[in-house]
């Protein structure tokens, strides 16, 4: 190509819109709202993945951070509800001012999991992370995304240097003797197989975590990583269609326990978070309801089995 | 735990027996020493251990009540599966070693008896309504974790199943915890398998009722010939990994399910 157009360069990020009406929509019932995941730092980030399926950076504020008291209020609406655990995420929720009095607020309440890519990670953040996990007497997991096991399989798609910057936060955390899982976004084919997830759990092992994780995911081919390859086909909406969905499936899907509470309200789903029609209400009693499957992005959950979970 | 006197009838409640008929008659000899007026087993009846066709005349002929796991309802229908509701491929290969060895050997004269046991079952002990389940009351395969069950969560379960008293087993190591409000949930462990604290006992619950009409729940550990089982593991070829975990108290697969702060009190 003789004009490229570096994929970080900021391009305005269009809202996702629905590419199925409620009709044609496998309708998704809210089986009871287990888990609440905050959007914590907004878009804020300090990297730019080119596969960013939310489009994070360290220029993007188009979803504010959250207030703190506001963080607050919806965990209260939480435990009123009886949810069973809790996820930070963003953009790199570490960037918040108040991130770990938050984290030690929430682990009141209920277990947290810390999407993270690891980077802010320093000795004594790590200190920091185990005083937290020794003191909870409900569970603080830490995920950190990496996207390969050497800098020329990571950097392509986090950023230049981003691999040894993650690789000394893992090491950081273990040292500290905390065992995060890893997350891989498989960018590639074939990086999800099984010769490489054991490759990738001996890699673990070798960064001194003593109970090594690997958690493999597929791509969501909206946001950055539209433009990295590509989005949805017509054929692959087509999948979603006027399907009646498995309880299984049901189960499977976030969507069916789970909320996305961002600055902008609550959300049905960490995933559709430009969906202005995702947006179910300002409150979780708001959010109570069923949703339909109608972005395409949803055929990677219901088709390829997706979960944020951990 | 153990200094616990009893003035009301005193109930036995295990699950996970896993094939391990060793440990099943320990369990009911130690029940019946201290006392047990009933015994309720919470389902999950093969899997992991050898012989599965062991277990079933223990059971019935020394009167447990039993009811339904995922385990005895995929064995029952004869499915291709456990349905333990594991995630990880890693624990999936070693489930599903386990699950196709007791499925072959598992007399087709159990399968009727195995499907129609009850998925849930409801008692009284004292003046509390208990309801007992395999994973949640909800979910015959949830995961019910110390670390990863809050008390607002459970709560709300107990306020929508209508108990006072919950007692589920499938996850595999037990614990307890009182509410504020007085309510009690027990997750009673497994007997068939080693809680992944690096002791070879099991664990089963006895729960006992107070003056009042109370209960409370004890947790007790129980000594097999674990040898014995180790050998027969051996002899019928069921994975080295297996009997890792048999011989030393530690968990050594379905380690992904584990919530981080349980999985890091284990050796892998």
């Amino acid at each position: 190509m003789l004009f490229s157009i570096p994929v970080t360069a900021r391009l305005p990020v269009l809202p996702l819109v629905p590419v199925l009406d409620d009709a044609r929509a496998p309708a998704v019932p809210l089986t009871a709202l287990d888990t609440v995941w905050f959007q914590l730092t907004g878009t804020l980030c300090n990297i730019a993945c080119r596969h960013c399926f939310i489009t994070c950076g360290p220029k993007e504020t188009r979803v504010p951070m959250m207030d703190a008291a506001r963080v607050r209020q919806f965990l209260d609406e939480a435990e009123a509800l009886g949810a069973r655990d809790y996820y930070f995420t963003g953009g790199e929720p570490m960037m918040h001012p108040e991130f770990w009095p938050l984290v030690d607020d929430t682990l009141a309440r209920g277990p947290l999991t810390v999407l993270t890519n690891g980077i802010l990670i320093d000795a004594d953040a790590a200190a920091r992370a185990r005083r937290a996990f020794d003191r909870a007497r409900y569970s603080l997991d830490l995920r950190v995304s990496l996207d390969g096991m050497s800098a020329e399989e990571n950097d392509p798609v986090r950023g230049k240097g981003t691999f040894d910057e993650i690789v000394a936060g893992i090491a950081q955390l273990a040292r500290a003797g905390l065992s995060p899982a890893i997350t891989v976004v498989e960018h590639r084919a074939g990086m999800a197989a099984e010769a490489a997830r054991t490759s990738f759990l001996a890699f673990a092992r070798s960064l001194g975590l003593l109970h090594p994780r690997v958690k493999f995911l597929p791509l969501l081919r909206i946001g950055r990583e539209e433009r990295r390859t590509h989005g949805y086909g017509d054929d692959e909406v087509a999948t979603l269609a006027d399907l009646t969905l498995a309880s299984e499936v049901i189960d499977a899907v976030v969507c069916s326990s789970s909320r996305l509470v961002t600055a902008h309200g609550v959300s049905t789903c960490p995933i559709l978070l430009d969906a202005p029609d995702a947006v179910l209400g300002a409150t979780l009693a708001e959010s109570l309801r069923p949703i339909h499957l109608r972005w395409a992005a949803c055929k990677t959950c219901v088709v390829e089995g997706l979960t944020c979970r951990t | 735990m153990s200094n616990v006197t009893a003035t009301g009838a005193t109930y036995a409640v295990f699950g996970g027996v896993y094939n391990n008929w060793l440990a099943l008659e320990a369990t009911l000899d130690d029940a019946a020493r201290r006392g047990a007026r009933a015994v309720y087993c919470l389902g999950d009846l093969g899997g992991f251990g050898p012989h599965p066709d062991r277990v079933f005349p223990i059971l019935r002929e020394r009167g447990v009540i039993v009811m339904q796991g995922n385990y005895d309802h995929s064995i029952g229908h004869d499915l291709g599966d456990c349905g333990c509701g594991y995630t990880d491929p890693r624990d999936n290969h070693y489930a599903q070693v386990s699950y196709d060895y007791t499925r072959a050997r598992t007399s087709a004269s159990w399968r009727p008896w195995l499907r129609e046991l009850p998925p849930t079952l409801r008692a009284s002990f004292g003046s509390q309504r208990v309801l007992m389940a395999h994973g949640s009351p909800r979910r015959v395969n949830e995961f019910l974790w110390e670390s990863t069950s809050p008390d607002p969560f459970v709560a709300r379960m107990m306020t929508a199943h209508e108990c006072d008293v919950l007692l589920v087993t499938h996850t595999g190591i037990p614990w307890q915890r009182r509410l504020a409000d007085g309510r009690l949930v027990v997750n009673v462990g497994a007997i068939g398998r080693p809680a992944n604290d690096g002791r070879r006992d099991v664990w089963y619950a006895l729960v006992h009722e107070r003056p009042g009409g109370g209960v409370d729940a004890e947790l007790v550990p129980v000594a097999y010939d674990w040898e014995q089982l180790a050998a027969a593991m051996r002899a019928e070829a069921l994975p080295a990994e297996f009997v890792e975990t048999v011989e030393t108290g530690w968990w050594t697969t379905c380690l992904e399910i584990l919530p981080a702060k349980e999985r890091a009190r284990g050796r892998y």
